[in-house]
């Protein structure tokens, strides 16, 4: 304890006499542990979807219509909307009660404009409503993503339906996949009330294809529970990936700066992006590629650094099967510090993305997967002159041989002087 | 998993504590009163800086790395999801640590279940690369009936420093990805419950390398570990080196004593 207290004590007088000229720095350094650097995020946009058609008059949520279940949800969800939320509600088969399928499958309208949320008025909207028509999910996905548009917010569909899509040819799974290539970083959440087969692999399909959730709803306080999550989770902050497009070989590849991109590849392609890493510093990246559609069940990712003559630097592979999201990797390169400490000529260092999944018989292959690429280059490792950190060793041979060598040591030192002794004795 | 910690890693943390604790302490007080200050800070336990360990667990989970949530070491996150969703959280890991993740689902109501179900529970590094299991069960098959699933996964203890071409676990943020890697159609969608909990094993100086990242892996998430990450400088081989060093000191000495015999020879006359 005496020992803690000096050095304690030591510490401090160390540190208040170089205060003045230490502290200002360490408080900037400190300052600023904000993820990604972002300025001020914009508003999130969120779009309820809700279907309003004639089968939402089934009374089988706990004993109530589906209809009344989801107004009940609504109104629960409108009073925690998080106050940042850009909220809106877009209806589907609730105007036309008629017969004539082509007017049936236009039917969808914005029941309350995306924008800052007047609860009450929300509210009066959502009561109007009685279940009416036909089920146009894909055409009412297409008016949400435009009631979205505009901005660079994170925005969020939450599709409410116990229907599957009753307007094909268009498929609403299609349909999402398209609105999630537009790279507006849109993300579609489906629930399914009391869903059956059809329902649940439609909406399913459309949840995978642009990375949200699907959920199946039983009862309504899980329907309100899950609406609320949804949009609390979009009012979360979250790096927004900018939209780029790679090419096929370096020479025209685009110069990407540290940050987060996202970019569509196809089935089996290869895509390259050009990254200026200057000496003494270290080039990390990631890449991953969404499964968005149902592909062969085996498949990779490789992301390999090349220089601009072509000779790979470092690669990282990783590769799956079954059921995923996502499939990633990532690489570090540092590149050596140069002789000349100006030397400050950045090394264009080419990023190769390339996957390898298959796609079975009538899966579409447009638009491709979804890629992310995260870059990010920092200041170089300090290099290791030896495995052993500082060249030190460890454990209780260590301590023996060093006690033994010791030990022989005293001995002979011991001799040569008695011998010394001795010899200035007989002298 | 008991966050076993060495003797020499506790001395790193009291030092790495008390200069921190000084640092803050010199900022209040001024240079006038260091100390009073000094003797204050020594009989109470210095405040973390970052009072963060304390934070409330997190109650939801992530769907993506982007937005995975951050949960701190030791605490356990719990999340409620529909089956088939992929949760992600991330929490950090520093050189010489060895991280284990343990992840309890609560299955939905065996009632509402059609089948067997496959449970998985994946790591990633910071950059994403995913990270092998020493041990630990990652998969695990639910029957029908099963009420809970419990996973683990334990990685390879983290190095200061690694080749670039190798995938050895670096200090750093790392993800968990927590989902069902196969259940019946039917199932998808039903509500079930996860806990994933996140600790660490300090290996002491035992895979201690020379070499450092100059920041750590995947460093733009904000994760840290409480009170910081490692210097980088510190590690039990002093220690070790030092001791031994001791030693062969003190043996050296014994062996001289051993060939001097007991004392001065009796027959050498004094003042000699």
């Amino acid at each position: 304890m005496i020992t803690r207290k000096r050095l304690a004590a030591g510490v401090c007088a160390l540190v208040a006499t170089f205060a003045t000229g230490i502290l200002p720095a360490a408080g900037t350094a400190s300052a600023a542990p904000q993820p990604d650097g972002q300025p001020a995020q914009a508003a999130p946009k969120v779009d309820l979807v809700l279907d309003v058609s004639g089968s939402m008059r089934t009374a089988d949520i706990d004993g109530k219509s589906r209809m009344a279940a989801a107004k009940q949800a609504f109104n629960e969800v409108l009073d925690s909307v998080p106050q940042e939320v850009q909220l809106g509600i877009r209806t589907l088969g609730a105007n036309y009660p008629g017969e004539d399928r082509k007017v049936g499958c236009k039917d969808t309208r914005a029941l309350y404009p995306v924008g800052p949320l007047n609860r009450t008025e929300a509210k009066t909207a959502v009561a109007t409503l009685a279940p009416t028509g036909w089920t146009p999910i894909g055409p009412a996905l297409q008016g949400a993503a435009e009631d979205l548009k505009g901005g660079d917010a994170t925005r969020r569909i939450v599709l409410i339906t116990d229907g599957e899509d009753t307007c094909q040819p268009l498929d609403p799974c299609e349909v999402a996949r398209d609105i999630a290539a537009q790279g507006i970083h849109l993300t579609i959440d489906t629930l399914g009330l009391i869903p059956d087969a059809k329902t649940r692999a439609q909406l399913t399909c459309i949840a995978e294809a642009t990375g949200g959730t699907y959920t199946s709803v039983q009862h309504t306080d899980q329907l309100s529970g899950k609406v609320k999550q949804l949009v609390d989770r979009a009012a979360d902050p979250v790096a927004v990936p900018v939209a780029t497009t790679g090419t096929a070989s370096c020479e025209s590849a685009p110069q990407l700066k540290p940050g987060l991109y996202t970019d569509r590849e196809k089935f089996a392609e290869h895509r390259s992006y050009k990254v200026d890493v200057l000496p003494g510093q270290e080039l990390r990246a990631s890449a991953s590629i969404g499964m968005d559609r149902q592909t062969n069940p085996d498949y990779g990712v490789m992301l390999r650094a090349v220089t601009v003559h072509g000779r790979e630097i470092v690669r990282g592979s990783e590769a799956g099967d079954g059921r995923t999201d996502l499939i990633s990797t990532g690489l570090r390169y540092p590149k050596a510090p140069a002789d000349d400490s100006d030397d400050k000529t950045p090394e264009t260092v080419c990023l190769q993305v390339s996957n390898s999944f298959s796609a079975g018989p009538g899966v579409k292959t447009d638009p491709g997967l979804p890629v992310e690429l995260a870059i990010d280059v920092v200041n170089g490792p300090d290099h290791a002159s030896d495995v052993a950190s500082f060249g030190l060793g460890r454990g209780w041979w260590l301590l023996g041989t060093l006690a033994l060598t010791g030990l022989v040591a005293g001995l002979v030192w011991g001799w040569i002087s008695r011998w010394r002794i001795a010899v200035w004795r007989t002298n | 998993m008991p966050n076993t910690t060495y003797p020499g890693n506790q001395l790193m943390r009291t030092v790495r504590k008390l200069a921190a604790a000084g640092l803050a302490g010199a900022t209040l007080t001024g240079a006038a009163l260091f100390g009073a200050a000094s003797s204050a800070l020594a009989d109470s336990p210095a405040p973390s800086p970052s009072a963060s360990a304390h934070d409330a667990a997190p109650t939801e989970a992530g769907t993506a790395f982007r937005t995975a949530v951050a949960v701190h070491q030791g605490q356990q996150a719990t999340a409620s999801a529909s089956s088939g969703d992929y949760l992600y959280w991330m929490f950090p890991a520093d050189a010489g640590q060895r991280p284990t993740v343990t992840a309890k689902v609560t299955l939905p109501e065996a009632a509402s279940r059609h089948g067997a179900s496959t449970w998985r529970l994946d790591v990633y590094d910071g950059l994403r690369r995913r990270q092998p299991c020493m041990y630990g069960m990652q998969s695990r098959s639910a029957a029908q009936d099963a009420a809970t699933v419990e996973l683990s996964c334990t990685l390879r203890p983290t190095v200061a420093w690694a080749d670039t071409w190798s995938t050895d676990p670096l200090p750093g943020t790392y993800y968990i990805r927590l989902t069902a890697l196969s259940l019946p159609d039917a199932d998808r969608g039903l509500p079930f419950k996860a806990e994933v909990e996140p600790t660490v094993l300090d290996t002491g100086g035992a895979h201690a390398v020379d070499g450092k990242l100059a920041t750590p892996l995947g460093a733009k998430s904000g994760v840290e570990p409480d009170g910081g990450w490692a210097s980088g400088r510190w590690t039990d081989r002093w220690l070790w080196t030092v001791g031994g060093g001791l030693l062969a000191a003190l043996a050296g000495v014994a062996g001289y004593n051993l060939t001097r015999g007991r004392g001065r020879p009796s027959r050498v006359p004094r003042g000699v």
